[in-house]
């Protein structure tokens, strides 16, 4: 990142400063956890929040984009408040709630139904295994991310053993609760070992009309042989802010596969960065957005191959109405001796009003040379042909128009294995085509 | 009353004039076959009775049934009967060939104030017609016309005129792209729906295809409009002597 001189810091910076200092003495965590939060801090502070100018924030401008700092959220209370992300409602899973970035054993299920599974609060986790230690997936060269190591309320830590799975999808819900806007900041940690198996959804939701902020870290851990499905289900209210980093280290002939769906917030950017660091895995990185009103929804992906012989693929659709901003970015690194990598990457946007943007910026850095890898990025209208020929058959204007965008969105839901979670996203987005007009 | 009517019909495509006073009428139950030079404003004429974006229309009347159809969109159009089968059938991705048919139907009924068709009725008329067309099922579970051959594509045209039952069916060069043997297929499965309730307009370069869908009448069509029409014995002659008599009118 390039470091800049600046004068001034704006009033979000100057409160998160206030807010480090008033509160490191009773953040959470022992002994380096401290350490960790204060050398975080010293970085996001001397670069700021994240601005137009710095590449990889180039079409999420933070600093203009989060004007104020909220304060940080305090527990939820006996009786919180807030929706766990409706939409999931109907499928059945393990449920692990972080309400206001902390983890809250009363809203969870007793306990992950399967043997082999642990469920541990994170700094339960973190003091009673030493060798694992934070931070140590990708993506940590971050200002957000450094935000969130500083202000890191709690969360949960999940590890599946050895060879074990999971029968339902565990679910970590993040919900904002309360009437009154403030900021989390949770994280945690899921350790997948050889041979273990897990679908992972991760949901966020808060109350409509707050403008409440996250900042979410995730470190996901696959190890060699593990099968790993991650789903993000993003139906934040209106108003929210929220950043979520993902880190992701796969192990050799490992099979993972990422979906990240965005229907809510105000401003959303979901930054994965992914490092293959065993040979013959397969990666599948998929998104779809459905956005509309002024919302801004940032994709970002770092895919870095580090070890040859694997096979990554990026599939993002976003649909923009209204006055709405959908950036996808996407970079695939293919480290020297990466050699019979197999990376492509595909974007696609879809405009349903003259207002709204796309922006897409693929990017390839290739340093082996026995590779393939490519990109294609499209945007733009509704085929006036193919609503022409659905219209046609007497198919009236609105109902093609949906089918469409139905079948657009579907191509890509598509690729989810769990049926219920894909269904339940096809009904979401039917559901918002529907109240479209 | 003549089941359409079209009376001095200009069209523009692009603030080009394709069609210039167009008048044809076709009778009820009637196949009328459409032939004519590249050019000559064919498959203009098919897609403004069908409505598409575009074609702007000048001068001149569609009349359906005695009711005009030229303000009418083209989902409109459809639930009053009409019927394009595409030249170039266009792909949806990701809309499966039996969700489309059913949405279909069922707009067009729905429009006409008719209930929906139960899943088994609209079962058995599709699996009814697509057998005579050779469609199986797994190319009605496949997305509309992806990955279809040019040959399945317009079997699959003609399978949606069969479940669509339309009053008056546009062929727009059905017969283009297809070899014999595809070309007896589609043949046999339009023969099937002529009835004495529905006329049909067999637009088409070539006599051959007038060999298996048999016309009541031929029309000859240059520079925008109907220069000659006569018996299915007109075909034929055309066949003979080519197009150059009506294009060396025009110079």
């Amino acid at each position: 990142m390039p470091a800049e001189p600046r004068a001034l810091k704006t009033p979000a910076e100057q409160a998160l400063s206030a807010a480090f200092a008033a509160a490191r003495g009773s953040l959470p965590g022992e002994g380096a956890v401290g350490k960790l939060r204060e050398v975080a801090f010293e970085r996001f502070d001397a670069a700021g929040l994240p601005h137009r100018r710095v590449e990889e924030w180039k079409y999420t401008d933070l600093r203009a984009l989060m004007r104020e700092a909220r304060p940080l959220a305090g527990p939820a209370g006996a009786k919180p408040q807030g929706n766990i992300a409706p939409i999931l409602s109907g499928i059945e899973t393990d449920r692990i709630a972080i309400v206001n970035g902390r983890y809250e054993p009363t809203w969870s299920d007793a306990k992950v139904s399967d043997p082999g599974v642990t469920v541990a609060e994170l700094f339960e986790f973190v003091a009673d295994n030493p060798d694992y230690r934070l931070g140590q997936v990708p993506g940590t060269d971050d200002p957000a991310y450094w935000l969130n190591t500083a202000f890191m309320s709690g969360g949960v830590a999940l590890r599946i053993r050895r060879g074990g799975s999971v029968a339902k999808p565990v679910h970590i819900a993040h919900v904002f609760s309360g009437d009154a806007a403030a900021a989390m900041y949770p994280r945690s940690v899921v350790v997948v070992e050889p041979g273990a198996q897990l679908t992972l959804i991760e949901s966020f939701s808060g109350a409509e009309g707050v403008d409440y902020q996250v900042n979410s870290a995730l470190e996901l851990v696959i190890g060699d042989g593990a099968r790993v499905d991650h789903i993000k289900v993003g139906c934040d209210g209106g108003a929210a802010l929220r950043v979520s980093t993902l880190g992701v280290t796969v192990g050799a002939k490992a099979a993972y596969k990422d979906f990240a769906f965005t229907l809510g917030g105000a401003v959303v950017r979901n930054q994965t960065f992914v490092r293959f660091a065993g040979e013959g895995s397969e990666g599948a990185i998929d998104g779809a957005s459905l956005l509309k009103g002024r919302q801004h929804v940032d994709n970002t992906l770092v895919i870095d191959h580090a070890v040859g012989h694997c096979t990554s693929r990026e599939r993002f659709k976003s649909v923009l109405d209204g006055e709405s901003h959908g950036i996808f970015q996407g970079k695939i690194i293919v480290e020297p001796h990466a050699q019979k990598t197999d990376g492509k990457m595909m974007t696609r946007a879809l405009l349903l009003s003259d207002e709204a943007e796309a922006d897409n910026k693929p990017e390839l850095e290739i340093f082996a040379d026995d590779v393939v890898c490519g990109h294609g990025a499209t945007a733009g209208a509704l085929d006036p042909g193919l609503k022409f020929y659905l219209m046609s058959r007497g198919i009236p204007a609105a109902e093609a128009e949906a089918l469409l965008i139905q079948a657009f969105i579907g191509e890509v839901v598509e690729e989810i294995a769990h049926e219920g979670i894909r269904e339940a996203l096809m009904f979401a987005a039917l559901k918002w085509l529907g109240s479209r007009s | 009353m003549s089941l359409l009517e079209i009376k001095n019909l200009h069209v523009e495509v692009g603030g080009k004039q394709i069609l210039k006073g167009l008048t044809l009428t076709v009778e009820k139950g009637q196949v009328a076959a459409i032939m004519g030079p590249n050019g000559s404003g064919k498959s203009t004429l098919a897609y403004v009775l069908a409505g598409k974006p575009g074609y702007e229309v000048a001068e001149g009347e569609v009349l359906l049934n005695g009711e005009s159809i030229l303000d009418m969109a083209p989902d409109e159009r459809a639930a009053k009967g009409v019927f394009l089968a595409f030249q170039y059938p266009v792909e949806v991705p990701g809309v499966a060939t039996m969700t489309f048919l059913r949405t279909a139907l069922n707009a067009q009924r729905k429009h006409r104030g008719e209930a929906e068709l139960s899943t088994p009725e609209f079962l058995k008329l599709v699996r009814e017609t697509s057998k005579h067309l050779h469609i199986d099922q797994e190319m009605l579970r496949r997305a509309v016309n992806v990955g279809f051959s040019g040959g399945e594509k317009k079997r699959n045209e003609i399978l949606q005129m069969a479940v669509l039952q339309p009053r008056l069916a546009v062929l727009d060069e059905t017969d283009s792209g297809l070899d014999i043997d595809a070309l007896k297929v589609v043949a046999d499965g339009v023969n099937r729906l002529r009835s004495p309730e529905r006329s049909m307009i067999v637009i088409t370069h070539y006599q051959r295809l007038l060999n298996y869908i048999v016309p009541d009448v031929v029309h000859v069509m240059a520079r925008g409009k109907v220069v000659k029409s006569g018996g299915k014995e007109l075909a034929l002659e055309l066949e003979a002597s080519g197009y150059a008599q009506f294009t060396d009118e025009a110079a």
